[in-house]
């Protein structure tokens, strides 16, 4: 669909140049000219949304990293005593930062779920979702990376429970440990491996993005409807001036609810006890992830034996590289699949309930309904969207994407 | 038939997590959560109060300071949208404390001389580490320089719900907690018996009470208004830069408002023919 | 296309674009300034920018150096042999020509940046033709009231500024 670009510079530089290294003619046929399918939603949004967090993560991050020193013994300080106080508008980068992770997580779900809903997944966008699921797990590692660089005593708390994971591995696990530490325990070897490794993970992040989009260039989107482009004419409409300005609004609303959590709750959802410094001889009395890992940990600790907790753990993210093959049913929107629809929110509904789960102290009950939930979790992708495959009686797919659209606006003339 | 399957299991995971709520209710009911009390910084346009940031801080200098070390710099007490002392009140404050030189003496040896206000305020007498702390008080008394933010207590669902959301938002837990723990000593036979202290069992004795400290101003010198005064000054103490941040904050929401505004009625304009 | 066909390109000059891109300028430009000034120095270093030196040990002839913002500051209690030397040197034998009395508050304290105008080295004290500073990258000598007589070097030592604050006391920036 994105074919060979016919684009063509006015100036004679911009031949010159172009005929070299045709990079504005790439721009031009990626964000310009791009066949973009007319009958998308705001939830097309988040992906504009993402770019723009990764952006600001990655620049507010360069920044901290001016400030900050990754050592046991300054790294603490240097964030809540120099940053936060004496660096002109430190306070309100670091803020930024650690509220962005938070952002971007959020966008990052809403652009999974719609992914899930709309069947985005499925021929041809199997490879494309799978590299979003490969940049799912890399967010996930660089927030746990940075998470730990405060070295708050949640920051310690956390670095010892995740890395000790690795423990459950049977013979090997002890030993890997220590390699993972550089020592017998968290300290500030480990601290510096981490430091360096968030600033790299940003960069390999950025890097599948390219293949991301690259990959949903070839492919062209997913819509609502989720028939593919057949007249590019009646069906799409160009990414400038259309998606560019509608993502910009978007971009724009998420920026108030950014500013909100900046300049108005920027501690809500961090955790107190990180303003403690690290005490490895002392763990907080209530050792909980950041919100967006809850429903991860509410699995890990839904399994009583380790191991399997570890495994489950695991699963949990990996069987979303899977779906495109679990999921069999041709028809890829959930407009159009009544039964799946509801089984959707059913599972966004266990998702927020594992969360939850996993933000409380465990007990007996606590255990149970974790237990219940993660079966949900779990038997959604591999119960449910199989059977659905072939039992599922679906609505009748409109012809073309131009159809749905006339279809929704009767009195509109295309 | 899946339908109903869902609904049962639906209302099954509800009524599994009400009991769990309620289970969980009951066990906290002795632990009663500290009262929000109201404060000057809190709200949306709210920010410190300078006339109780200094009381604050006589009843830190007077009563804290004696076992609680806070790692700030004297220089901060004369910044914008802090208590805001003269630079000739800060420096003569700085001066009567004796702060160990950074860098040793022509001779190498480390020595003690009066603090300027580039300095931090000096750790307590005595207790030049939190270990020594710890040998004498049982457990180091913590920093006072982040107590504020690194306090808070759980305020379950559905409440957590609403402290996020504009014109409800909670910020203040840790000055709550502050006020609650100075205000918990009920127990006239057990000193280290807190009301709000999670287990009650708080190595603090009560370090407070009613005309401890003479403020100069004419405030009552009552326990609360004491714990009050800390409370705020702790807060400002841990988030110095708080009404910048607010003012700051306010402009960008109204620019972010506009500009948003703009761009709906832009993309508006763009899409009018598509359809 | 035919979207694009039955559509007329949006005139540049409407004024809702025109307003939409320039408040979106603004806000760019509003953004950008937190992340440059957070380069400038912070409010601990500006604490630092001023500092107050005890006169009161130095024996005449000696040169004390003192660390002011993040550099040397040589504070001479000057000889009179010194003082004199400075005071009867001839203007126009002079590189960046300045009197000893615009250079110093009180005759007998010399006080000047110990920064080299060549290229940033310390002269060393006492030393050189001049036996006022001698800077042994490249071979500038300076007189007894730190102006440059000899070598690369274009300009005098710099004088910061400073006040005394009382008979042993001086206050540099």
């Amino acid at each position: 669909m994105s074919g060979p670009s016919t684009y063509v510079p006015k100036s004679a530089i911009g031949r010159w140049f172009e005929s070299r290294l045709p990079v504005m003619g790439l721009m031009h046929s990626s964000f310009v000219s791009f066949p973009v399918p007319r009958n998308l939603n705001y939830m097309w949004t988040f992906g504009a949304i993402l770019s723009f967090m990764l952006i600001a993560q990655i620049i507010t991050g360069v920044v901290l990293a001016m400030h900050y020193i990754p050592s046991a013994t300054e790294a603490f300080t240097s964030i809540n005593d120099n940053i936060m106080r004496d660096v002109n508008y430190g306070w309100l980068i670091r803020y930024m930062h650690t509220n962005g992770a938070s952002l971007f997580f959020l966008a990052c779900y809403f652009h999974m779920l719609r992914g899930l809903y709309y069947g985005s997944y499925k021929a041809p966008r199997e490879l494309l979702w799978i590299i979003g699921v490969v940049i799912y797990l890399l967010m996930v590692g660089t927030a746990f990376l940075g998470y730990v660089l405060p070295w708050g005593s949640m920051s310690f708390a956390g670095a010892t429970v995740i890395t000790s994971l690795v423990t459950a591995i049977p013979v090997v696990g002890v030993p890997i440990a220590h390699w993972l530490w550089g020592g017998f325990a968290i300290g500030g070897p480990t601290l510096t491996r981490f430091f360096s490794l968030h600033y790299l993970l940003p960069f390999v992040i950025a890097a599948m993005v390219g293949l991301h989009v690259w990959a949903v260039h070839v492919t062209g989107q997913n819509n609502p409807d989720g028939v593919e482009v057949q007249n590019a004419e009646r069906d799409t409409v160009p990414f400038t001036p259309y998606a560019t300005i509608k993502d910009l609004f978007a971009v724009a609303v998420w920026f108030i609810l950014y500013a909100w959590l900046i300049f108005f709750i920027p501690n809500y959802l961090l955790d107190a006890d990180n303003y403690n410094i690290a005490n490895p001889l002392v763990t907080p009395a209530h050792v909980v992830p950041e919100w967006y890992l809850l429903p991860f940990y509410a699995i890990l600790r839904a399994i009583p034996n380790k191991l399997m907790g570890v495994i489950a753990l695991l699963a949990s993210i990996v069987v979303l590289a899977f779906i495109p093959w679990l999921d069999r049913n041709p028809v890829k929107s959930a407009k159009y699949r009544p039964a799946y629809r509801l089984f959707f929110w059913v599972f966004v509904a266990i998702c927020i309930g594992l969360g939850w789960i996993g933000s409380q102290e465990p007990n007996d009950t606590m255990s149970l309904v974790a237990r219940i939930l993660t079966a949900g979790y779990f038997g959604f992708f591999l119960v449910i969207m199989p059977v659905l495959s072939f039992t599922e009686k679906t609505k009748p797919v409109p012809v073309s994407i131009a159809d749905a659209v006339l279809a929704k606006k009767p009195a509109a003339a295309a | 038939m899946i339908r109903f399957k869902t609904k049962a299991l639906a209302s099954a995971a509800l009524a599994f997590a009400f009991a769990g709520g309620v289970a969980l209710a009951q066990e906290t009911a002795e632990q009663p959560k500290p009262p929000r009390e109201t404060w000057s910084f809190g709200g949306m346009t709210g920010g410190f109060d300078k006339a109780q940031l200094q009381r604050g801080f006589q009843v830190y200098k007077e009563v804290c300071s004696s076992c609680h070390p806070m790692t700030i710099p004297f220089r901060t007490l004369s910044q914008p949208g802090g208590p805001e002392f003269t630079e000739d009140q800060v420096k003569a404050l700085a001066a009567s404390y004796q702060v160990t030189s950074p860098e040793p003496n022509e001779k190498g040896e480390i020595f003690k001389r009066p603090g300027t206000p580039a300095d931090n305020f000096p750790r307590p007498d005595g207790y030049p580490n939190d270990q020594a702390a710890a040998a004498t008080f049982g457990k180091a008394p913590p920093d006072m320089n982040l107590l504020a933010k690194a306090r808070k207590y759980e305020r379950g669902f559905p409440w957590f719900v609403f402290d996020a959301l504009p014109g409800l938002q909670y910020q203040e837990m840790g000055a709550d907690y502050i006020h609650a723990i100075l205000n918990g000593y009920t127990h006239p036979d057990d000193l280290q018996w807190n009301l709000y202290y999670p287990g009650h069992k708080i190595a603090m004795p009560q370090p407070i009470s009613d005309g401890a400290v003479e403020y100069k101003d004419g405030t009552p010198k009552t326990l609360d208004n004491y714990s009050k005064d800390i409370a705020a000054f702790l807060s400002w103490v841990a988030e110095p830069n708080l009404n910048e941040r607010r003012r700051m904050g306010l402009g960008v929401m109204i620019f972010m408002f506009v500009l948003a505004g703009l761009l709906y009625f832009t993309k508006k304009r763009v899409w009018e023919k598509a359809h | 296309m035919a979207a694009a066909t039955t559509i007329e390109a949006p005139n540049r000059r409407d004024f809702l674009f025109l307003a939409t891109g320039a408040v979106g300028a603004v806000g760019v430009a509003a953004l950008a300034w937190p992340f440059i000034d957070q380069m400038n120095p912070d409010a601990s270093t500006l604490a630092l920018s001023s500092i107050e030196v005890d006169i009161g040990a130095i024996p005449v002839g000696q040169i004390v150096t003192v660390k002011w913002r993040g550099g040397p500051v040589f504070v001479r209690h000057r000889t009179a042999k010194e003082i004199e030397e400075a005071q009867n040197v001839q203007l126009s034998e002079l590189r960046d020509p300045q009197t000893d009395a615009q250079r110093v508050q009180k005759p007998e304290w010399l006080i000047v940046s110990g920064i080299c105008t060549h290229l940033g080295c310390v002269p060393i004290g006492h030393e050189g033709k001049y036996e006022g500073w001698f800077c042994p990258c490249h071979g500038s000598m300076y007189d007894t009231s730190g102006r440059i007589r000899q070598g690369p070097a274009p300009l005098n030592l710099a004088v910061p500024e400073y006040k005394f604050l009382s008979d042993t006391k001086v206050k540099i920036g």
